[in-house]
């Protein structure tokens, strides 16, 4: 077989299992309450350790992605929804980008 | 009926931040993909049958270098372990139509963003919100790729990186709120950024491939959590 299509699959195989397993494995609800408090935190965890740092050097200056990262948390605490939040993210970030290349 | 539609519709509208998202995301990994040599179908066909970023990237690298397949598929779990611990929270919050056949089908569209919009529901997921929500992305994230392993050269750098902010403003649109009500939440969200920004920066700790340094900051955070604040009632906190 070709060694591109191989790796595909092998590539593709185990991300699948990875992901698949254990959301259909664990059917029933979780009763230990360490591990159920444990799961209620996971997300929260998750999403803020995948952001900080790493969003503020997503683009080519940390002031430039900071404006839109700063921006999002506002709106973000005055309740606002995903779309709204995430696009004036870049907005804002889009505005920062174009005043820093005006200043110098 | 008129209910699942809703459900439905209402998972393609959470979908549009996370395909646009995507879309750049996804831009960049074809830029990448040719870079290293792959032809635009082969970068697609990565896209449309892994589905995910920091796996991708890493696995085209691998098979760019004549890595081994042992080690093609080491990579993908370590990298990619963190959708198991996604798939076990969110295994806790479907409804009872979400079953074992549906959920190995859906399973392939367990992101680190799907999973995050899904994961902050108050009602249970079913499985037409979680089909409607993995749709535009799944089609963002392939188009994405295609137009960049194809066009890539001629789109500035500058405005493909901030687009990728839209993935990051909607972490803060579903963990800021969340925090503000909760303080549990708040102070496990603290730890989680304090040892992410140790894991980036301190120099034996920075090596650690990114997909997996993130469920070790979100294991020891929750489980600190966990531990100091145990949640009461059925499984969601008190709040």
């Amino acid at each position: 077989m070709n060694r591109f299509v191989l790796c595909l699959l092998v590539m593709a195989g185990v991300t699948y299992l990875v992901r698949a397993v254990p959301f259909v494995a664990f059917r029933r609800k979780v009763r230990n309450r360490f591990f159920r408090s444990f799961l209620y935190y996971v997300p929260y965890a998750v999403l803020t350790a995948m952001t900080v740092p790493a969003a503020l050097f997503a683009t080519e200056s940390p002031v430039i992605a900071g404006c839109g990262l700063l921006t999002a948390g506002i709106l973000a605490y005055r309740g606002r929804g995903l779309v709204i939040v995430s696009l004036s993210a870049c907005a804002a970030a889009f505005a920062a980008w174009g005043i820093t290349s005006l200043i110098g | 009926m008129e209910h699942r539609r809703s459900e439905w519709r209402e998972g393609l509208r959470h979908g549009i931040p996370i395909a646009c998202g995507y879309f750049f995301v996804s831009f960049t990994f074809g830029i990448y993909g040719v870079s290293l040599g792959f032809r635009w179908w082969e970068c697609v066909l990565v896209s449309m049958t892994n589905l995910t970023s920091a796996g991708q990237v890493s696995g085209v690298g691998i098979i760019a270098e004549g890595g081994t397949l042992i080690e093609l598929a080491v990579s993908q779990i370590v990298i990619n372990l963190r959708y198991s611990l996604m798939g076990i929270s969110l295994s806790q919050n479907t409804d009872e139509d979400f079953t074992g056949g549906k959920r190995a089908i859906l399973a392939f569209g367990l992101t680190d963003e799907i999973y995050g919009v899904a994961a902050n529901r108050t009602t249970p997921v079913s499985t037409r919100y979680y089909l409607g929500l993995m749709t535009l992305p799944y089609f963002g994230w392939a188009a994405g790729t295609l137009f960049g392993a194809l066009f890539g050269s001629f789109v500035s750098e500058t405005v493909t990186s901030i687009m990728t902010l839209a993935i990051y403003g909607m972490f803060i649109a579903i963990v800021v709120p969340k925090a503000k009500t909760d303080r549990k939440v708040l102070a496990v969200a603290l730890l989680a950024a304090a040892i992410s920004v140790l894991c980036y920066s301190a120099p034996v700790l920075s090596k650690i491939p990114k997909g997996f340094s993130v469920i070790v900051c979100a294991v020891i955070a929750a489980a600190a959590g966990a531990w100091l604040f145990p949640v009461t009632g059925g499984g969601d906190a008190d709040e």
